[in-house]
């Protein structure tokens, strides 16, 4: 019987809001406006291009964590990744550019070894993923510090900063084009093909039901394995953009784990999983981006930006929740 | 049904103190053999006096997990109380209850706000809590720069500093009000319904309970346990700090500790005394390592590896049981 009477809910809820990009579109059309008000000359091309290449590493990390989320799970180690990552790039490549290439590619192997880790711990051994994940946020701090001595050593050569803030120049309409936006654009299409594939609808049908997934053959470990992996490896790209466009310090990556999660209920995913795009995530992080953009037009001191950023997200989130529950 | 969902309550305790005592134990040989003397009196009322900051916070946590909430804003909440404390009294005795009970005040209204977030405007309780705590570091960043006021001389010789031999009153106070939790959570309706709701808030609401008003007074409860923690904090440092809860990374680590103590982060499972025992296992982790003088980053490393495999053994036990 209560089963019976429980089912029709989530899929009314589905149908009212199909796609669920309509609300974060929105809350990015007024900022937009409001930015243009302001400041017309952000929305030029040129600065518009600047803009979207600082918010690639913020997106890219926003995608990662949609697999994890969108799963049913959490990645709460990003940030320390991206600041592990940075350190270690900077050490190895030591300001000789022929170890850039052989560097990026170990950061990437990096990056999916935290994430197969923090995976396979989460499905094999049955730890929650807030706890697996904060082990592993306190396991890569610790490790980081204790393996440069406190100190960043080292440094990135050119040819690794040019991702994050050389462009490609004199681009017709356009004016330039930054690598990370090239970078941005081909992760982008890459999330949106995975998720339209057959991985995509299991992975969404795993953070629906896990049981219901498992009985129809799906491997529910596998799976959330494989978002864990995802994560890791956008975290991985992020920090090289990230590292190429501020450098390196141990604060490269601090916080961006609450901020990509944020971003990613912005963009109206549920957590706890089964519901939301890909594409909503990420434009959920260049609204908090163009959020912080605006403030800085409107003068809004550094300090105050948190709490802004906090009552936008609570009523952001409210509204979407109140409507969502109003069957 | 309530009885039946608290026995693995019961039996789960001793694991953390299991752990507990085969950590000092190892810890104490270890330490010997290094020299040392883990159990002289400086290092154990040091290792009691991180507990009892660390324990309010986390006795607070484990009633809102129980629940199935959570709350990541207690940092914060921390921060803000040390500031009212230590503000409102100003360095004289005769302000001391008023500034405390203002401090409670304000932390118990955040609590108020986190829960009617959690449970009004549904929004999940990661999201609201999160939020909640960056308004409070908004609030905190643009209006201190550093430590501001002075707490009362009482306070600090009294709660801060006072000992019965080798027992701060703190971790006293700390054993009190854990008692007191115990004692709500297995022995009142409103501890038997707050469980029910963590175990399955539909059924809980079927049979009757109003999940909203228990999970708000979760909410409240935690947050004057987090404030209580800042007043505690504010008598030993003399003065509001205001980032003293972000630094000693009160929100990340409490959840740690409940999770340790064998309460289970979905809800519905658990228990303060557990709490306590991790709590005391974090601490006594921290004084093991401070008297070997290892590395404070080393210390995070094997810190993490800790939570993750304390919490894979529950998992295993928790499966074997489910088995047989």
């Amino acid at each position: 019987m209560q089963i019976v009477q429980r089912r029709p809910l989530p899929l009314r809820r589905v149908r009212l809001r199909p796609g669920g990009v309509l609300p974060i579109l929105a809350i990015l059309a007024v900022l937009l406006v409001l930015v243009g008000i302001r400041q017309p000359s952000f929305l030029d091309p040129p600065s518009l291009m600047s803009f979207l290449g600082r918010s690639a590493p913020v997106i890219l990390l926003a995608a990662g964590q949609y697999f994890v989320i969108v799963s049913g799970e959490f990645d709460l180690s990003v940030g320390s990744l991206v600041t592990a990552q940075v350190v270690v790039a900077a050490r190895l490549i030591d300001s000789d550019p022929a170890r850039t290439w052989p560097v990026v590619l170990l950061l990437l192997a990096f990056g999916a070894l935290v994430g197969l880790v923090n995976g396979l711990i989460t499905t094999r051994l049955r730890v929650p993923s807030f706890i697996t994940t904060l082990g592993m946020f306190l396991i890569l701090v610790g490790a980081v510090y204790l393996w440069s001595d406190g100190a960043p050593k080292g440094g990135l050569s050119e040819e690794f900063r040019r991702f994050g803030r050389r462009a490609i120049e004199d681009v017709p309409l356009l004016g330039r084009v930054p690598y990370a936006l090239l970078v941005l654009v081909v992760v982008a299409v890459l999330a949106v093909a995975l998720m339209r594939s057959d991985f995509g609808r299991t992975l969404v049908a795993v953070g629906d039901n896990p049981r219901t997934a498992q009985l129809s053959g799906v491997r529910v470990w596998r799976t959330r394995t494989v978002a864990f992996i995802l994560s890791g490896l956008a975290a991985a790209v992020a920090a090289i953009l990230l590292g190429g466009y501020s450098g390196v310090s141990f604060q490269a990556g601090a916080g961006l784990e609450f901020g990509a999660i944020t971003a990613v209920v912005l963009g109206g995913v549920a957590l706890g999983g089964g519901r939301g795009s890909v594409v909503g995530a990420m434009l959920g992080a260049l609204t908090l981006e163009l959020l912080f953009a605006l403030m800085n037009f409107y003068g809004v001191s550094g300090a105050l930006r948190s709490t802004v950023q906090g009552a936008i997200i609570l009523l952001a989130v409210a509204v979407s929740a109140t409507r969502s529950s109003s069957r | 049904m309530s009885v039946l969902t608290l026995l693995p309550v019961r039996r789960r305790v001793p694991g953390v103190f299991v752990a507990l005592t085969l950590t000092l134990a190892i810890g104490w040989l270890v330490v010997l053999v290094d020299g040392g003397q883990l159990f002289n009196q400086s290092t154990t009322v040091s290792l009691l006096h991180v507990a009892a900051g660390l324990g309010f916070v986390a006795v607070g946590q484990t009633l809102v997990i129980l629940g199935g909430s959570l709350d990541l804003s207690v940092a914060y909440v921390i921060s803000l109380s040390t500031l009212v404390a230590a503000e409102t009294m100003n360095g004289s005795d005769g302000a001391l209850l008023p500034a405390v009970g203002l401090a409670l005040a304000v932390s118990a209204g955040v609590g108020l706000f986190n829960g009617l977030l959690v449970t009004r405007l549904r929004i999940n309780a990661f999201i609201a809590t999160l939020g909640v705590g960056l308004l409070l570091k908004g609030y905190l960043d643009s209006n201190y720069d550093g430590p501001a006021g002075a707490t009362s001389p009482g306070l600090v010789q009294s709660l801060g500093y006072q000992r019965v031999g080798p027992v701060p009153l703190s971790f006293l106070l700390l054993l009190a009000v854990t008692g007191a939790a115990w004692f709500v959570l297995s022995r009142t309706r409103f501890g038997h319904h707050l469980v029910a709701v963590g175990g399955d808030p539909e059924v809980a609401r079927l049979s009757g309970v109003r999940n909203d008003r228990v999970l708000v007074a979760a909410h409240v409860l935690c947050s004057l346990c987090a404030g209580l923690a800042g007043v505690y904090l504010a008598s030993r440092l003399g003065s509001g700090a205001p980032r003293v809860g972000t630094e000693g990374l009160y929100d990340l680590e409490s959840i740690a500790a409940v999770v340790i103590g064998g309460t289970a982060l979905a809800g519905g499972r658990g228990g303060v005394v557990g709490t306590v025992g991790g709590v005391l296992l974090l601490a006594s982790i921290d004084a093991i390592f401070n008297q070997l003088e290892v590395d404070a980053f080393f210390k995070q490393v094997i810190r993490g590896v800790i939570i993750i495999a304390a919490v894979a053994v529950y998992a295993r036990r928790a499966l074997r049981k489910a088995a047989s």
